[in-house]
């Protein structure tokens, strides 16, 4: 089925270097930069922080969780209320996912049928379906600038022909979302690439979600413990493949060197938990990878978390303060969370920042360097740059691999 | 540090509180906000500079500061105004930690104090606690009391009254800076409170702070021994009480002359999921008086009273108002009770947050009202209007 559907965003891309874009996403609530990172708000709230917090951090899309939502506060609420920007009176942008992955992922005897999800209630225990418009009306009725359709998801270690058919039914799937949108004026339904790790089937999956023409296409079934080396190539595939005036979302990264890679194949928007959900365990980004504030070593370090960051946080307290709070105190939680929150918003403007100014190849090297200084850069990353065009040399030692092996069994 | 009593009402008294160089300019009566290891619990730094005006002072408990941080750490960063990254907000320490511990006399020995604190039960002694204060370095502290309730023995109480004193000597001679509040205790006898505060108040101290209150004693009997302390201490020196966080106490010690409040009772609010909405002012307290009836029907559909509403309550769940109609918090400026309610049931931290920066703002905004009826000399009055309205409230709800 071929639809022109209305879009309800306009995107811009302001700068390249090689597969990297620099780019203006302009949605209904708010014009958005990208590469950009989403924080994940689940409950209709970043956990433990403020509306005005997050615009002062300079968050301009927060996702948010159909499945949770639709459970508490509910749909039907959320719609009485305005929609989901209404009710946690978040004036900028919204995503929300299809609330099939939660499903799958939390659910008991969740199966997947080609109705559609089906699962056992989380409040009653009886069986319940979650079709793919149903979905799409509840996600209508939050009201999110961007929306996710459902689509069929294994898991990326999954293998045999569970594979192929996922793929046929998300795109079966995406025809009924697109019948069953009711705003396509206000929010925009965006596919989602499947197919595993399997390189023929992500190609179909790419052609068939093109043909039906959508505002902005995911690359989904990913960050579910893959080998980081499959991980970027099915990226590198699926940015050469998707259309270069439309977004490009990585569901569920990440880690910032993930971004960094996505972002140097030509990605634009990502989300992770990983940020707030580290933070509240008492682990800080920084620029060198992750300071874990409740080691010992904390107790008497007088520097703030990260000597480059400016931050509320970072310009306050010191690594020993923090580390009395961390995991005790209620404070402690907010704090990390807010730097980790910083340092994402920071990552996203500095990645549309370097490609916009013509030196991303540069902002790439010095990243790797602060994370990597003896040299050690995984070898999926240096394939991956190799791909996208950014030389990183000067940030690999150059051992070959056979000394590098002798040098590990004499213990050197 | 400088105290100047500007008006009175009474006993009650307006004064002024400067802090010391970098300090904050405070009017009295005033109340200090809790924190947990210097810092508020749940509202963080760029959300606490823009709560209220008069969000100046915090209470710090000592106690907080005896493992982690340990005092050498807090040294070593200079301070806790440095540590906590607040030079222009006055730090009261104040040995009592009202949320872990109830000062219960049990355990206490020549040795020293007894403390439940979060590693375990301490027992800590004038050398330890001066060790944490010089450490902190706060604008004010209290001296380390040995605190009773008013049921203890009156040998038990007796000793306690020595004990202090002598703790406090013993404090200020390890002190290295001025700001000290000398601890009167007494228990529940009128004499030995007399006695403890004029001992007191021959000792080089700044202020004074009204110890073994706050501990299970009945309210009709704490009166006369407040007045009996405060009839025995200087005009000229601020006074401040541990343990009188509720509105009906803060009135009692402020008509005794009390100056400043370090109290629980926005915090116990708060982690029940209540909001405090008792009307503060004068005018809100007579308009009230008028549309009584309509409020009680309210109150019983929600599990709310005159003075909190329980956003816990599903009644709430589509609740587009504030917590408070016209509060000027940023919770009610921001948020509706459906929100609100709708984090509490989602077990989210934003709803700690958001109720307590309204619940402070709102307890202060009461001590506001406070200043006001002292200023204009009817402080006498306010008193009895709120305390009358809170018992016709509580009769009406009760005959529902």
């Amino acid at each position: 089925m071929l639809l022109s559907p209305a879009m309800a965003l306009r995107f811009e891309v302001l700068a390249r270097h090689n597969r990297a874009r620099a780019s203006r996403l302009t949605l209904p609530h708010f014009e958005c930069e990208t590469p950009l990172f989403m924080p994940v708000g689940t409950q209709g709230t970043i956990k433990g922080l403020a509306g005005d917090q997050l615009e002062d951090l300079g968050c301009q899309i927060i996702l948010g969780n159909t499945y949770h939502l639709a459970l508490r506060p509910g749909a039907e609420l959320l719609e009485k209320m305005g929609g989901l920007h209404q009710f946690m009176n978040w004036p900028r942008a919204l995503l929300t996912d299809s609330g099939g992955f939660q499903m799958v992922s939390l659910l008991h005897l969740a199966d997947i049928t080609e109705e559609g999800v089906t699962f056992q209630s989380p409040v009653d225990g009886k069986p319940m379906l979650l079709t793919p418009e149903e979905s799409i009306q509840i996600q209508n009725k939050i009201g999110a600038d961007i929306i996710m359709a459902l689509d069929d998801v294994v898991k990326t270690t999954t293998e045999g022909p569970r594979v192929e058919e996922a793929m046929h039914r998300t795109l079966r799937w995406i025809d009924r979302c697109i019948a069953a949108h009711s705003r396509p004026k206000e929010q925009n339904l965006f596919g989602i690439v499947q197919g595993g790790l399997d390189p023929r089937l992500r190609d179909l999956c790419i052609k068939g979600l093109v043909e039906r023409n959508l505002p902005g296409y995911a690359i989904g079934g990913l960050a579910g413990g893959e080998e980081k080396d499959a991980f970027w190539r099915v990226v590198a595939q699926c940015t050469a493949g998707l259309p270069e005036d439309k977004p490009r979302y990585v569901m569920g990264v990440g880690y910032p060197l993930d971004i960094v890679v996505c972002s140097a194949l030509g990605a634009d928007m990502y989300d992770c938990v990983y940020p707030t959900r580290t933070g509240r365990f008492g682990t800080a980004l920084v620029p060198e990878g992750l300071l874990k504030l409740k080691h010992a070593a904390m107790a008497k370090d007088y520097r703030p978390l990260d000597s480059s960051c400016s931050c509320m946080v970072c310009s306050r307290y010191t690594r020993a303060y923090l580390h009395t709070i961390v995991t005790k105190e209620a404070m402690g939680c907010q704090l990390i969370s807010y730097h980790n929150v910083a340092y994402m918003m920071q990552l996203s403007r500095n990645l549309h920042k370097s490609i916009l100014e013509g030196r991303f190849p540069e902002f790439v090297q010095t990243f790797l360097k602060k994370q990597f200084p003896s040299g050690d850069v995984p070898e999926w990353v240096q394939s991956a740059m190799e791909v996208a065009g950014i030389d990183i040399s000067m940030c690999c030692y150059p051992y070959p691999q056979g000394i590098k092996k002798q040098m590990t069994t004499t213990g050197l | 540090m400088e105290f100047v009593v500007r008006a009175w009402s009474a006993h009650a008294r307006l004064g002024s509180l400067h802090l010391g160089a970098t300090g904050p300019q405070l009017e009295t009566p005033c109340l200090l906000l809790l924190t947990r290891k210097g810092l508020p619990a749940f509202i963080p730094p760029d959300l606490f500079h823009k709560l209220h005006p008069d969000a100046l002072a915090l209470q710090v408990s000592p106690l907080h500061f005896l493992d982690s941080p340990p005092p050498e750490v807090v040294a070593e960063v200079g301070g806790l105004h440095k540590m906590l990254c607040l030079p222009e907000h006055g730090l009261v320490a104040v040995g009592r930690d009202s949320i872990m511990d109830e000062a219960d006399g049990e355990g206490t020995t020549k040795l020293g104090a007894s403390f439940k604190t979060s590693f375990g039960r301490r027992i800590v002694g004038p050398v330890k606690y001066m060790e944490v204060i010089n450490a902190c370095k706060p604008n004010l502290w209290a001296s380390l009391p040995d605190e009773v309730p008013a049921w203890v023995s009156e040998k038990r109480n007796r000793v306690s009254v020595g004990r202090t004193l002598q703790w406090l000597d013993h404090c200020l001679s390890l002190s290295t800076d001025m700001g000290c509040l000398g601890v009167v205790v007494g228990g529940s006898s009128v004499e030995q409170r007399t006695h403890s505060a004029q001992q007191t108040a021959t000792r080089n101290v700044a202020g004074f702070s009204l110890g073994g209150f706050g501990l299970g004693e009945a309210a009709e009997d704490r009166g006369p021994l407040l007045e009996a302390v405060t009839a025995s201490l200087p005009m000229e020196k601020p006074r401040h009480v541990s343990g009188l966080g509720m509105p009906e106490e803060v009135l009692q010690a402020v008509a005794a002359g009390v100056d400043l409040f370090d109290s629980t009772y926005p915090h116990m609010l708060t982690m029940g999921g209540y909001a405090m909405t008792f009307p503060a002012t004068m005018e809100d307290i007579l308009e009230s008086f008028a549309n009584k009836n309509l409020a009680v029907e309210e109150w019983s559909k929600s599990d709310s009273d005159s003075t909190k509403i329980c956003l816990r309550s599903v009644s709430f769940r589509l609740d587009e108002s504030p917590l408070v109609d016209g509060c000027q918090c940023y919770t009610c400026r921001k948020h509706s009770r459906a929100y609100i309610h709708h984090l509490l049931n989602t077990h989210e931290m934003l709803a700690q947050t958001l109720l307590d920066i309204h619940n402070m703002y709102h307890y202060l905004g009461f001590f506001q009202a406070i200043r006001e009826a002292i200023r204009a000399n009817e402080f006498p009055v306010f008193h009895n209007q709120f305390i009358s309205h809170r018992r016709q409230s509580t009769l009406l709800l009760s005959s529902q």
